[in-house]
């Protein structure tokens, strides 16, 4: 183990797959450097699925996309923080070192089937590639394993589909066959970015259907972002809440959406649409999502909060401990009652 | 909705849309994007349009508009026949029904401000200059709940929830009769997507505006729409009062599209059962016989393979295309909860 590594988190087990540590990315705009992620934490375990949740703009892509060191620099930079992928820090690591680690170790869905798919190759092709290179597999070789997962994701005739090109695919095959591409390696991680979002409800409840079998037949652990918290009650373990470039609140996903401890992760939850009656009004949370370079003082979600004191725009509000395995970043955090879904 | 029931604003009635799919090899062929199609909606009401992509909504709101070539049938729009219509009629009554696309990044002129992007339907319509138009703009943007000020500013000042409000205020322009909402609070996130459907049932209200809302995502239509129609592979399977149809679908692809929908509670998810369609949509150029759904749905009898049912009346209002209304279990007019049928997986 190197030196600087944190310790395990008490009642954690030795399953930590990842730990990222007040991870901070500074983008260079034209208002000079803007802060994206201000300090994030969070941690995923084998087999686990932790969403991570929040507007557009919030940080959580860039978040993602940080722990494969895919953040396009220029104009970002990671100027602190930590990504341990076991004992292995991630933001140190040279680039050879990282390119075995993508597709192989962790893997990435996107959320754009369409675009994620190089129209000129067939599916097989683009599957057995990541394969074909992290284990010096022979063409062959690689077909086979591109059948083997076709198959495992779904796909009727994997077989004969394999030498399919991707516009005789549908989008939700496209999408099934991106998640095939992830697994090929059997990786221990899979960030998913809004892998559902351009889907069908149809194909998503397919989708979600399919990573849940995942997790429980290969023990994959799955960092699922998304904004939509309905999908997030369906599939995810645990929740990170990500606002303005940090992370908000971070709960058991059945003690976040009973009994929310932040007012975001409140107004979230008011937000969602619900199928019980055609409602008067639709609760939304007043105002936007503020700029990087931009971010008030003190609590960043301070000027949209209904719970708002001037003592809120003193000082930056930390996460601090709201229970058992939950964190919260709250000045009020003791006194408010929040509500939770309906 | 007292007024719709005798004097409906918008009148559909077998309306067809078929689109030439030219391949590189092989002959031409002809896809009926939309097929046979009725519907009416109210002064002052909202249908929702709902179904999976590929299931032709999208082609029906625009073929009312007259965006794209109507093969047959009969629209009318306060009982003006509009598939005939020509050149400067035609445009007239394009100020009577507008459109409010889903992408507001691309729906607006990047390389003029927003207030110059509002003053152009007074300009073409009612050929104002700029500067008579521009008092107009600024109460159009107060409207949707935009400071007047920011006429002058450009699309990429804007967030995605308040370009959608400026979207909104230049369908409002005119003083249409009825917007054509496709997919219009779909790239949102959920805070803002219910700030601009609060906004659009005050416009509603105030004006006595008509909607086609098209949406993919039920739980936001189910909060707009008073009426809701069900397309599946270019027909409509069922319409109905939204409520009806949300808590007691008739058409077995309605049952299906929301026992699909997230269910925003991880205790009740867990808990309630889900019918998972399998397969996809078919190749609407290929359609299979007989009804559309039957190779994905759960009850499929023989004669669903045979021949397409007909649309038939469901007692708490509205009306479905499905067989076991009249063939089979006979659920004739009954919804699919009061019938004891076993659901089989629909592959």
């Amino acid at each position: 183990m190197r030196t600087g590594q944190p310790n395990q988190p008490t009642g954690g087990t030795a399953s930590e797959l990842l730990r990222i540590s007040e991870l901070r990315v500074d983008f260079a705009t034209e208002h000079g450097w803007a802060n994206v992620l201000g300090g994030v934490s969070l941690d995923i375990h084998d087999g686990e699925i932790v969403g991570l949740v929040g507007e557009s703009g919030s940080g959580k892509t860039v978040t993602g996309l940080s722990i494969l060191g895919l953040v396009p620099s220029p104009p970002g930079r990671t100027s602190g923080g930590h990504i341990w992928l076991h004992d292995e820090d991630l933001t140190e690591v040279a680039e050879p070192r990282l390119r075995q680690i993508r597709g192989n170790e962790i893997s990435m869905i996107f959320q754009e089937p369409m675009t994620s798919l190089n129209p000129a190759f067939t599916v097989g092709d683009q599957i057995s590639e990541t394969f074909r290179r992290h284990r010096r597999a022979s063409r062959k070789q690689g077909t086979q394993r591109a059948v083997e997962v076709l198959d495992l994701v779904g796909i009727p005739n994997a077989a004969t589909r394999v030498h399919a090109y991707p516009h005789e695919f549908s989008g939700g095959m496209r999408q099934r066959a991106m998640i095939a591409m992830a697994l090929c390696c059997d990786p221990r991680l899979i960030i998913a970015d809004e892998p559902t979002t351009a889907l069908d409800v149809t194909v998503q409840s397919q989708i979600l259907d399919l990573l849940r079998s995942m997790r429980a037949e290969i023990g994959t652990g799955i960092l699922f972002i998304t904004h939509d918290l309905g999908v997030v009650a369906e599939l995810c373990d645990r929740v990170v809440v990500m606002y303005g470039g940090e992370v908000v609140e971070t709960a058991p996903v059945h003690d976040l959406f009973q009994l929310p401890r932040h007012p975001y992760t409140e107004g979230l939850l008011s937000a969602m649409p619900q199928l019980g009656s055609r409602t008067a009004k639709l609760a939304s949370i007043p105002g936007h999502t503020p700029e990087p370079w931009a971010m008030p003082n003190g609590c960043r979600f301070g000027p949209r909060c209904t719970y708002h004191q001037e003592s809120c725009s003193e000082s930056p509000v930390a996460l601090e401990s709201a229970g058992t395995e939950r964190q919260a970043r709250c000045a009020r955090l003791a006194e408010l009652n929040l509500r939770g879904a309906s | 909705m007292t007024a719709s029931d005798t004097d409906p604003l918008v009148r559909v009635r077998g309306l067809n849309v078929t689109f030439a799919q030219k391949r590189l090899l092989g002959p031409t062929r002809s896809v009926r994007a939309v097929h046979d199609i009725d519907f009416d909606i109210g002064r002052g009401e909202t249908l929702g349009l709902v179904g999976e992509s590929g299931s032709g909504k999208s082609t029906t709101g625009r073929a009312l508009l007259r965006l794209v070539p109507v093969e047959s049938g009969s629209v009318q729009l306060a009982g003006q026949e509009l598939t005939k219509l020509r050149g400067g009629e035609l445009r007239k009554l394009r100020a009577a029904m507008q459109m409010v696309f889903q992408d507001p990044y691309s729906s607006l002129d990047p390389s003029t401000t927003v207030g110059a992007s509002i003053t152009e339907p007074f300009r073409v319509h009612q050929g104002l200059s700029r500067n008579q138009a521009w008092p107009r703009v600024l109460e159009l943007l107060e409207l949707v709940g935009l400071p007047a000020s920011h006429a002058n500013r450009y699309p990429y000042e804007f967030s995605g929830g308040q370009r959608q409000r400026i979207a909104i205020a230049r369908a409002l322009a005119l003083h249409p009769k009825l917007i054509v909402c496709d997919e219009a609070v779909s790239a949102l996130d959920v805070s803002t997507q219910n700030q601009v459907i609060n906004l659009l049932e005050e416009l509603r209200a105030e004006f006595e505006l008509s909607y086609l809302f098209i949406a993919h995502d039920l739980a936001v239509v189910r909060h707009i729409a008073h009426r809701v129609a069900v397309m599946y592979l270019g027909r409509l399977v069922e319409v109905g009062p939204a409520e009806r149809v949300y808590e007691r679908p008739a058409h077995p692809y309605t049952e299906a599209l929301l026992s699909a929908i997230p269910v925003p509670n991880p205790q009740r998810a867990g808990e309630r059962e889900r019918i998972v369609l399998h397969g996809d949509l078919p190749d609407p150029a290929d359609p299979p016989a007989g009804c559309p759904f039957q190779n994905r749905c759960g009850y499929a009898m023989d004669i669903c393979r045979e021949s397409m049912p007909p649309m038939t009346e469901v007692a708490d209002g509205g009306t479905v295309a499905c067989h076991l209304q009249t063939t089979g279990p006979r659920l004739a007019g009954a919804v699919l909860r009061d019938a004891n049928l076993s659901v089989g997986s629909g592959q």
